[in-house]
C-alpha cells in the first residue's frame, strides 16, 4: 500500500524538481503515445524539444520562440497574482481581444499621422483597455458576489463577437475593397512594433514580458502587497486578521491581470499579427493559464514556463510537418505536460510511504 | 435488566493528550443517557469510538453482552448502532430521498424508500416530504433528515452529538417529543451537550466527562442546574485569591454590541456591553459556541459595527478595520491558531509581519524590511521560548503549544493597550500555558486592559480580576472574580437572568441606532 505522509514544511528540494521530473515524464509517456501512432519516438522528442533550439533549422525557429513566448509571459505574470491571491480570471483571452482593439482604435483615429506619440498612446489604451474589461467580472463581483471565474470566461466570448464586429465594422481598413479585417498596423510605421533585434523574434512584447516578471517578482517577494496577496491565497481568515482588504485586493489583481493581457494583445496586434481581424486571438489567454501553474505562479517559473510552452508549440508544429504526427497527438502530448506537472506536485507538499500490504 | 452497552476503561490517548483516561459507564435499553462535559472534555472522542470511527487504546465495551469493538462505523451501524452528528452531512443539490438512501447499504427502490421515510417520519412527529431539495430545508428539518435515516436502520443505540445546537426552542420540544417516543418503544440514546436544562429535562442518566475521565454519574432530574455544573467544572476548582488591583482608568468600554453571526453555526451577539479598565484582566467565560468568535471577531475589526459599539479611550473604533485598531493600540488573537491567527504555510517570519507589520514598522515605503522582520520573529522567538529551529519554519510545523507562544508573543511585544486573546491556552502542554498566562497577567501589570475569552474556567479564575460569561450570545454584568462561588459561576454560566447586563439607556440607543444604521447619530 502508498500513504502519502504531509510533510512539516513544503519541501524546497521538491517545489524545483518536480516541473523537471514532470517534463520527463512527458517525454516518456508521449514517446510511447508517438510508438503507438507508429512514429519513432526519438525521434519525434527530438524533433519537438531539440530541433527549434539546435536542429538544422533552428534559425526559423528560434525567432519564433520569443514570439510566441513574450504574450504567454505577459499574460501568465497578471494571472498569477490573481491565482496566487484565489481570484480566478479565467478571461484573460477576452482583456487580450479587448486590448488589441482598444489599442489598436486609438492608434487609427490618428491614421495616416506619423507622431512618434501613436504607438506609446496605443500601449497605453490598450493596458487600460484589458484593464476595463477585467473590471466587469472584478466589480460584480465586489458588489455582487459572483463567480469571477464564469464571468470572466462567458466575456471571452463577448470580446470575441465585439473582435468580428470590429473586424467586419468600425475597424475594417476602408482601403481593403470589402475585406474583413483593419488597416494592418505593423506596416504602418507610426504603430509598428518591430523586432528590436533582426532574427531573435524580440519585439516590445518580449520587453514588456520581461520587465513585468521582474516587477512581479519584486512585488511578490518584497512588497507588502505581495505579501498580501499570497496571504489572501493561502489563509483567507488569516488574510482578515492581517486587515486585507479584500475588496482592494480583487480589485488590484484584476486590473493587473487585465492590463498586462490587454498589452499582450496590443504588442500582438501591431506586431506578430498585424491586424484586427476576425479570428486575430489565438489562444494565448488560455494558454497562458497553463503556462502560470508550469511555473508555479511563480515569476522566474513563468518565464521558463513560456519558453518551454512555445517551445512545444513550435516543436509540435515541426513534428506535424516533417513527421506527419497529427495535431491531436501534440495537443495531447501539451496536456500531458499539465496532467504530469499537477500530479508529481503532491510530492512537494507529501512524502511517498510505501507500506507492506496488511498493515495498517 | 442487562445493560445495552456497557464501557469499561476506555483509553484513547492521542499526541500530547489524553483524550479519555479509563472512562467506564452503562446504558440500559430505553435509557436516555447524557455524556455532559465541557469541550475538550473527550466526549466526541468517545462517541467516535462507539461508532467505530476510532480506535480505542485500551477498555472494552459490549453490546447487548457481546464483545464490541466496531472496526468502522458500517460494523456499528450493522450492530444497531446510529449516529447523528452535530454538523450534517448532507447534498444540498439532492433530494430528502436521494440524501437517506446514500447513507444506506443497499437501499430500497427510490418509491419505496420515499414510502418509508414519509411513514417513519410521520410516526415519529417529524415530517418530511421526500421529494423536497435538502438545500431548500431549515436546519431543523435537515436535522430531521438524518434522524430519519437513522431511524430506517431501526438502530438500538441512537447517539445524538450536540442535537439542540442548530434547533429553535419549537424544534427542540418536537426533537424531544420524538426522543421520548423512541426511549418508549425500547431505543437508548446517548445524548451529548453541555445545555443542563436540557439534560434534566429529557435524560434518565448523565455520565459527566471532565479532561477525559469520569467525574461522576448521576441522575439528572435530581440534580440542580448548579449541581450539575459543579461536576462539569470540577469541584477542584479553586476560588481565586488574586487581590485585585487598583483599577486604572477606562480604557476599553463596549456598548451595544449586536453582530451577525461569524460562521454558519455561530452565535449572534446580544446587546453586549462591558468596559475594561487599565492593568485589569476581564475573563469571560462561557461554553463554545455562545458568541465567542463574534466577540472576538467585533473586538478585532474583522467584523465592523457601529462606531460608538466599541470606544477605546473615548474614541469611537467600532467602524475601524484591523489594522485601524491595531495602529490605535487595540490587539486581538483569535482561537484558531492554523488558518486565522497564523497562516500555516508561512514562515514564522512572514507570520510575525502578519499582524505586526504596523507597529513594529516592519516596512518602508511599501516594501517589507525582511531583515527586520526577521529580527522581530527572532525576538518574539527567544522572549516567549518557542521551541523551532528557527524562523524560517512554516507555522504548521510547530506544535500548538508553541505556536500558540509565538502567536501570543506576537501581540504582545508590540506593546499593546488592549489585548484580546480567545482560548490562549486551547490544546496548550500545561508548561506553556502557564508561561502564556503569565505573559498576560505581566502585560496587565504593566497598564494593559486584556480580556481573556475561555472555556477553561481554571484558567479564568487564574487570571482574571472580573469575571463575566457568554450565553446564547450575551455577557452577563462582570463581577470581581475575587469571591466568586462555585454556584454563581454556574449560573452565569447557565445564564441567570437576574445577572444579564442591565440594559442601560446608553446602550438600548446605540442597539437601536445600530439595527437602524440609517436613523444616524445617536438621539440628543
Amino acid at each position: 500500500m502508498i500513504q502519502l505522509e504531509k510533510r512539516p514544511t513544503p519541501s524546497k528540494f521538491w517545489t524545483w524538481t518536480t516541473p523537471v521530473l514532470a517534463v520527463a515524464l512527458t517525454m516518456i509517456a508521449g514517446g510511447l503515445m508517438f510508438a503507438l501512432l507508429g512514429k519513432n519516438p526519438f525521434l519525434a522528442i527530438k524533433t519537438i524539444f531539440y530541433d527549434p533550439i539546435l536542429g538544422e533549422f533552428a534559425f526559423y525557429y528560434r525567432g519564433q520562440l520569443l514570439v510566441k513566448a513574450g504574450p504567454l509571459i505577459l499574460i501568465a505574470v497578471g494571472l498569477a497574482m490573481g491565482f496566487k491571491a484565489g481570484i480566478w480570471n479565467i478571461g484573460a483571452e477576452g482583456q487580450y481581444i479587448m486590448g488589441a482593439i482598444v489599442g489598436a482604435g486609438v492608434g487609427l483615429a490618428f491614421y495616416p499621422s506619423d507622431s512618434p506619440l501613436i504607438l506609446p498612446a496605443m500601449i497605453l489604451a490598450g493596458a487600460i483597455g484589458g484593464l476595463l474589461w477585467a473590471m466587469i467580472p472584478a466589480i460584480l463581483k465586489v458588489k455582487f458576489s459572483t463567480n469571477e471565474i464564469l464571468v470572466s470566461l462567458l466575456l471571452v466570448y463577448v470580446a470575441e463577437q465585439i473582435q468580428a464586429a470590429m473586424a467586419l465594422g468600425l475597424l475594417r481598413n476602408p482601403d481593403a475593397t470589402g475585406f474583413p479585417g483593419s488597416r494592418n498596423l505593423a506596416q504602418w510605421d507610426a504603430s509598428a512594433n518591430l523586432e528590436l533585434i533582426a532574427g531573435t523574434g524580440m519585439h516590445l512584447g518580449v520587453v514588456a514580458a520581461l520587465i513585468a516578471v521582474i516587477f512581479a517578482y519584486i512585488l511578490l517577494s518584497r512588497h507588502l502587497m505581495g505579501f498580501h496577496i499570497q496571504l489572501a491565497g493561502q489563509s483567507p481568515k488569516a488574510a482578515r486578521f492581517g486587515g486585507v482588504n479584500p475588496t482592494r485586493l480583487v480589485i488590484f489583481c484584476m486590473a493587473i491581470s487585465g492590463a498586462l493581457a490587454g498589452l499582450a494583445g496590443l504588442f500582438e496586434v501591431t506586431g506578430p499579427a498585424g491586424q484586427i481581424s476576425i479570428n486575430f486571438n489565438s489562444g494565448y489567454g488560455f494558454t497562458a493559464i497553463i503556462v502560470a501553474f508550469l511555473g508555479r505562479l511563480h515569476p522566474i517559473g513563468i518565464l521558463l514556463a513560456g519558453l518551454l510552452m512555445a517551445l512545444t508549440y513550435i516543436g509540435g508544429e515541426a513534428a506535424q510537418a516533417t513527421l506527419g504526427i497529427p495535431a491531436a497527438a501534440i495537443q495531447a502530448f501539451q496536456g500531458m505536460l499539465l496532467f504530469f506537472l499537477l500530479g508529481v506536485d503532491v510530492l512537494s507538499n507529501y512524502r511517498i510511504r510505501f507500506l507492506r500490504k496488511g498493515v495498517a | 435488566m442487562t445493560d445495552l452497552l456497557t464501557i469499561q476503561g476506555l483509553t484513547k490517548a492521542y499526541p500530547g493528550v489524553v483524550a479519555n483516561d479509563d472512562v467506564s459507564f452503562a446504558i440500559a435499553p430505553g435509557e436516555i443517557h447524557a455524556l455532559l462535559g465541557e469541550n475538550g472534555a473527550g466526549k466526541s472522542t468517545l462517541v467516535k469510538m462507539i461508532y467505530g470511527l476510532v480506535k480505542p487504546d485500551a477498555g472494552a465495551m459490549h453490546l447487548h453482552g457481546q464483545p464490541f469493538t466496531p472496526p468502522e462505523p458500517r460494523a456499528a451501524r450493522a450492530a444497531g448502532v446510529a449516529m447523528v452528528f452535530q454538523h450534517f452531512s448532507l447534498f444540498e443539490a439532492l433530494s430528502v430521498a436521494e440524501n437517506v438512501g446514500l447513507g444506506m447499504e443497499s437501499p430500497p427502490p427510490m418509491n419505496q424508500l420515499s414510502r418509508e421515510i414519509r411513514e417513519v417520519s410521520h410516526a415519529y412527529g417529524l415530517p418530511l416530504d421526500p421529494r423536497r431539495l435538502v438545500g431548500d430545508l431549515s436546519a431543523g428539518e435537515r436535522q430531521r433528515v438524518e434522524i430519519v435515516r437513522c431511524l430506517l436502520q431501526d438502530p438500538k443505540l441512537l447517539i445524538m452529538d450536540e442535537p439542540t445546537s442548530v434547533l429553535t426552542p419549537q424544534e427542540v420540544e418536537i426533537l424531544f417529543a420524538t426522543l421520548n417516543k423512541l426511549k418508549s418503544e425500547g431505543t437508548s440514546i446517548l445524548y451529548i451537550s453541555h445545555k443542563l436544562e436540557e439534560i434534566r429535562a429529557l435524560c434518565d442518566g448523565a455520565t459527566i466527562l471532565r479532561r477525559g475521565k469520569v467525574v461522576g454519574s448521576c441522575d439528572p432530574r435530581q440534580q440542580s442546574a448548579a449541581e450539575l455544573a459543579e461536576l462539569m467544572v470540577g469541584e477542584a476548582l479553586h476560588v481565586p485569591d488574586r487581590a485585585a488591583s487598583e483599577p486604572g482608568e477606562v480604557v476599553l468600554q463596549v456598548a451595544g454590541l449586536t453582530s451577525e453571526h461569524v460562521s454558519t453555526f455561530g452565535t449572534r451577539l446580544q446587546n453586549v456591553g462591558f468596559e475594561v479598565h487599565a492593568g485589569e484582566v476581564l475573563g469571560i467565560g462561557g461554553v463554545a459556541g455562545n458568541g465567542q468568535d463574534e466577540l472576538l471577531s467585533a473586538l478585532s475589526g474583522e467584523t465592523r459595527g457601529a462606531r460608538e459599539t466599541v470606544r477605546l479611550r473615548g474614541d469611537p473604533v467600532g467602524h475601524l478595520g484591523p489594522n485601524a485598531r491595531r495602529d490605535r493600540g487595540m490587539l486581538s488573537a483569535p482561537e484558531e491558531r492554523l488558518g486565522h491567527a497564523a497562516a500555516p504555510d508561512m514562515s514564522l517570519t512572514e507570520n510575525g509581519v502578519l499582524s505586526g507589520w504596523q507597529r513594529e514598522k516592519l516596512t518602508s515605503g511599501g516594501f517589507v524590511r525582511w531583515g527586520a522582520a526577521r529580527a522581530f520573529a527572532e525576538k518574539i522567538i527567544e522572549g516567549f521560548d518557542v521551541r523551532t529551529p528557527g524562523t524560517h519554519v512554516a507555522a504548521r510545523a510547530l506544535s500548538g503549544g508553541n505556536l500558540q507562544k509565538f502567536v501570543i508573543g506576537r501581540e504582545i511585544l508590540q506593546r499593546p493597550d488592549v489585548l484580546v486573546v480567545n482560548q490562549p491556552t486551547w490544546g496548550v502542554d500545561a508548561a506553556a500555558a502557564a508561561a502564556i498566562r503569565q505573559a498576560l497577567l505581566d502585560l496587565a501589570a504593566q497598564g494593559a486592559a486584556v480580556i481573556v475569552i475561555s472555556q477553561d474556567l481554571d484558567e479564568l479564575m487564574e487570571v482574571s480580576d472580573r469575571f463575566a460569561a457568554l450565553n446564547a450570545g450575551h455577557l452577563s454584568a462582570p463581577r470581581p472574580a475575587r469571591g466568586l462561588t462555585i454556584e454563581q459561576i454556574g449560573l452565569m454560566l447557565g445564564g441567570a437572568h437576574d445577572m444579564d447586563v442591565a440594559h442601560t439607556e446608553d446602550a438600548e440607543q446605540i442597539k437601536d441606532m445600530y439595527q437602524n444604521p440609517k436613523s444616524g447619530e445617536p438621539r440628543p
